[in-house]
């Protein structure tokens, strides 16, 4: 106990005595699941439940003739099949828009497709049996007569005349365009003293969550209730769509969320079938189950990326960069995601583009089409990947073009760390960022100077290493701005609300969510600190819309920022009022009190006075000895939204060694570094393992992840042994190191750090490839780098 | 032949008797038949390895073997693994190392894991991450598991176990 704290209120709640803050502790919750005792939806049994399977498309467009399910409602064990248009009577369709991305524009899309299906995939009736295997069964007793129609399934063409337009009520297949023209930008190319333009390329990929997206909907129609068992990032947000498109008050939807087995934005989206699911519950009044098969994965969970950028830089042969300028096309099949759009990712990226750089020249146009492929939308680090690999890649050809080196260039125009707060050139404001503080880091930890020396010794033998360096920022924490003002029902805000128990524990319900990232922890970290209670004592309750506040959940990176300054502030309040209890008990005041290792002590000498399993006794079971007037209060409830900044940016910087083999096209990832500025660390080792998680993601987009369609709109990949994803083999070691800028909007001074690994990696990877490829004259700027590209760049092939 | 089958088999060192449809993978028998939960499904093509599970003494995908195949075996689940306490340290870096993080994946992480440890006495990052490589897991990037494996392999060096 530290003696030179006399008043408690002016200690930082970060640096009190016993902090959790700061340190590395083993998450409470991981016994459960290395024991295979977790509960994730999949798990989920219960009395007189049913099992759905979906009858899906084959064709990526087609008119839906006619649907014969008499054959497959004969069959053993089938309770119903159902088809769009019986479903279309008790659900109602959605469209996809937000009301700030001015112009989006979407389709009506329904649980169950009607009349005619726009990707290959699309479910067009629904089996439900007394088992998932029976249900498969008759799902191939359906018999479907379709009408093919052209697919649209290149981007480039989509918005041309000859192309047929997908949904005819809306015109063109233009769902969303946004343009940006900031500062002078033709100016400054022509003062320039070379322009470098590249088009840059991103291959379709998608989150492969090891636990497919399950859901069990169970309508008890006793109660006129429904509850939602879902691996959900966002159970408010599910709660409120359910009772909007079933003609339910929110009162009447119970959304819970138990284990979830990944989901890294796959699983924050209202889909189809799920919808389907539900409504299914209530139709035929008792539980149903759905969980997606790895085929109906790739064909129906959201892709992301598929971007086509055309990029250019202006620089002056002193490095400076005097202006970028993009032009970004996106694909993002037939419909506008549900309810947080699919136009959000280029929004994205007209945003990010040149956001670690000062230069403030830049003009963008980005255009999102309509395609009958699977529906895009917000995957990890949205845009992210996108706007890093453009501006890096953009930054690393041009110091190619003034032989500069790639670091040097970098710290001639990254925005220096003094220069807070600003803005960039799109208009992103910025509370604090540490580029410069980062990249020096980055260069220590990898030894940037020896590895040059290195790369230069083994390019005598022959040996291709290349080192590729990409700063980036972040947006974490964000505000009403991200959906709410766009009128989703989303929200932005978090609560926590504390108690403390019978027996001087801790009960924390929390409106965030945990799939993994460490919310429970982190929540029992800040609380066990403020009050003094060891962690062991906090249990941590998430993932119930009928059991703690409302909330937005565990996405864009705001589970610590958000919901960990609102158990923060819960937490004081309850401390509060326990030394105000402990006062009356002890006839002290609150001030000359604390609260230590789970007990009153006094703030001169750390006596122990009570414990917090006496003061509880007493309050519960013997408030008749307490002083007259006094009303003990032992929860506290607190909400918490950023207000002053719409985003908390964060930064960092990446490096990745690599060699290539220029025989076989193979490239080695040797080692990665992330330096990255997330603010208040709560729990290093989950910052530390979520970003090389993230950077192993944003890995796999570089070198192995793309969803493959052909002409047609068939998806040709949609299994993983043919879809590659990261595996242990392959993998390097990631260094990760932190530099710590705090936000000072709100006491904790948390940024988010859950996208930071994907946003850079995939650029550092580009970058060290055409480092290890100079000497050929080679520039490859499509990801994935696959052994193809690379000798095709290098002209093997 | 789609009528049940009867099989018997040990399971966690418990004998079941049970019938079962031909059809019917052994990773669906232990979790739907037995409840065994810990048993995860993630591809049902034998590529994603979260259904690892032994089969007398052997690693196997519980999704590529039939329950009729397992009749008078001996399987061994994570539960079973768990509650004997064979992997009680592994466990245990697994936990301090954070090598976990949706858990999805850790029941047969550890299962292969232990398959390694219990042929190598100390092997080197590269085997480990060789021996993991069919185990997906898209959480941690894998650096926090291969920690987790290579700790344990020490000490349990370290112990002459």
């Amino acid at each position: 106990m530290s003696k030179a704290n006399a008043n408690p209120q002016a200690l930082s709640e970060l640096d009190r005595p016993n902090s959790y803050i700061g340190k590395t502790v083993p998450r409470p919750n991981l016994d459960r699941l290395m024991q295979g005792r977790g509960l994730y939806v999949s798990d989920l049994d219960l009395p007189r439940m049913a099992h759905v399977v979906f009858v899906r498309s084959p064709h990526a467009h087609a008119k839906i003739v006619a649907i014969d399910t008499s054959a497959a409602k004969k069959m053993p064990g089938v309770v119903a099949v159902v088809t769009g248009e019986e479903l279309a009577a008790v659900i109602t369709p959605w469209v996809g828009v937000l009301s700030h991305l001015k112009g989006l524009k979407s389709a009506p899309q329904r649980a169950i497709a009607t009349e005619k299906v726009c990707w290959q995939g699309e479910a067009v009736a629904a089996v439900v049996a007394t088992s998932r295997a029976v249900a498969e069964d008759a799902a191939e007793a359906v018999t479907v007569e379709y009408e093919e129609l052209e697919a649209v399934t290149d981007m480039r063409t989509a918005l041309d005349s000859a192309t047929p337009v997908i949904h005819a009520d809306l015109g063109d297949n233009l769902a969303f365009e946004r343009t940006l023209d900031v500062g002078t930008v033709d100016a400054a190319f022509a003062g320039s003293d070379e322009v470098v333009e590249a088009e840059f390329v991103f291959g379709r990929h998608t989150g492969v969550t090891l636990e497919p997206r399950a859901v069990v909907a169970d309508w008890n129609p006793g109660e006129a209730r429904l509850t939602i068992y879902q691996g959900t990032q966002a159970p408010h947000m599910v709660q409120n769509i359910a009772a909007l498109h079933l003609g339910l008050e929110e009162a009447q939807v119970r959304v819970v969320c138990k284990d979830v087995g990944g989901s890294f934005g796959i699983k924050v989206h209202i889909y189809a079938d799920e919808m389907a699911t539900y409504v299914l519950s209530k139709l035929l009044r008792r539980p149903v189950k759905f969980v997606a098969d790895r085929i109906e994965s790739f064909n129906t969970d959201i892709h992301a990326r598929d971007h086509r950028c055309r990029g250019r830089i202006g620089v002056k042969r002193d490095g400076t960069i005097t202006a970028f300028e993009i032009d970004d096309l996106t694909g993002i099949g037939p419909y506008s995601m549900y309810p947080r759009t699919s136009a959000i990712e280029a929004n994205q990226v007209v945003n990010l583009v040149g956001g670690p750089y000062t230069a403030k020249n830049y003009r963008a146009r980005a255009r999102v089409v309509f395609q009958n492929k699977n529906v895009m939308c917000q995957y990890r680090a949205v845009g992210h990947p996108i706007a890093c690999s453009v501006t890096e890649g953009l930054v690393d050809l041009a110091a190619a073009k003034i032989a500069m080196d790639p670091v040097e260039i970098r710290r001639r125009n990254l925005i220096a760390d003094d220069a807070y707060p600003c803005a960039s050139a799109s208009g992103l404001r910025f509370e604090l960022l540490s580029h410069h503080t980062s990249l020096n880091k980055l260069l220590t930890m990898m030894d940037y100077d020896a590895l040059r020396t290195e790369q230069a010794a083994l390019r005598k033998k022959n040996i291709h290493r290349g080192i590729g360096i990409a700063s980036f920022i972040e947006v974490t924490n964000p505000s009403a701005a991200f959906y709410g003002v766009g009128g989703a029902k989303i929200s932005s805000q978090d609560g926590v609300a504390v108690r403390l128990d019978a027996q001087g524990a801790v009960i924390c319900q929390t409106s965030i969510t945990e799939q993994g990232q460490g919310s429970e922890s982190l929540t029992a970290q800040i609380v066990g600190s403020v009050l003094g209670v060891s962690m062991e004592r906090v249990r941590v309750i998430l993932g119930d819309t009928d059991q703690t506040p409302y909330g937005g959940g565990t996405w864009a990176s705001r589970g610590a920022g958000i919901g960990g300054e609102a158990a923060l502030q819960a937490a004081k309040i309850l401390r509060k009022n326990i030394l105000d209890v402990a006062a009356a008990i002890l006839q002290s005041s609150a001030a000359e009190l604390d609260i230590a290792n789970d007990m009153i002590v006094n703030v001169t000498d750390a006596a122990p006075r009570i414990e917090l399993r006496e003061l509880a006794r007493i309050v519960y079971f013997r408030p008749d000895t307490l002083p007259p007037g006094i009303q003990p209060e032992l929860m506290a409830t607190r909400h918490y939204v950023p207000r002053e900044y719409p985003f908390a940016f964060t930064n960092g910087i990446q490096a990745s060694w690599l060699e290539v083999d220029t025989d076989t096209g193979f490239i080695k990832l040797l080692k990665h570094w992330v330096v990255e500025d997330c603010g208040t660390l709560i729990n290093p080792q989950l910052v530390d393992e979520k970003v090389r998680g993230g950077v192993v993601q944003g890995l796999g987009a570089a070198l192995f992840e793309k969803c493959i369609y052909d002409e047609c709109g068939q998806l040709t990949n949609a299994n993983m042994a043919d879809y590659l994803v990261p595996m242990s083999g392959e993998m390097p070691d990631i260094d990760v190191g932190h530099v710590v800028s705090p936000t000072s909007e709100s006491e904790l001074g948390a940024k988010g750090a859950g996208e930071a690994g994907t946003a850079g990696a995939a650029a550092a990877v580009a970058n060290a490839v055409n480092d290890a490829l100079k000497p050929f004259g080679a520039v490859i700027t499509e990801i994935p780098l696959t052994p193809q590209l690379v000798l095709t760049a290098l002209k093997r092939i | 032949m789609t009528a049940p089958l009867p099989i018997s088999l040990e399971v966690n060192g418990e004998r079941v008797d049970a019938h079962v449809l031909p059809r019917t993978n052994l990773a669906d028998f232990l979790r739907e038949h037995l409840k065994l939960t810990g048993t995860h499904v993630g591809c049902e093509h034998g590529v994603c390895g979260a259904c690892t599970l032994r089969v007398n003494g052997d690693i196997v995908r519980s999704c590529l073997m039939l329950a009729v195949q397992a009749n008078g075996a001996s399987v061994e689940t994570i539960e079973g693994l768990s509650d004997s306490g064979e992997i009680s340290d592994l466990q245990a870096a697994f936990r301090e190392r954070n090598a976990l993080q949706c858990g999805y994946c850790t029941p047969a992480m550890l299962i292969t894991a232990q398959d390694l440890l219990k042929s190598e006495a100390e092997p080197g990052r590269e085997m480990i991450r060789e021996h993991l490589s069919g185990n997906y897991c898209r959480c941690t990037g894998y650096q926090a598991i291969v920690d987790a494996v290579e700790a344990t392999a020490k000490a349990r060096k370290g112990r002459g176990r």
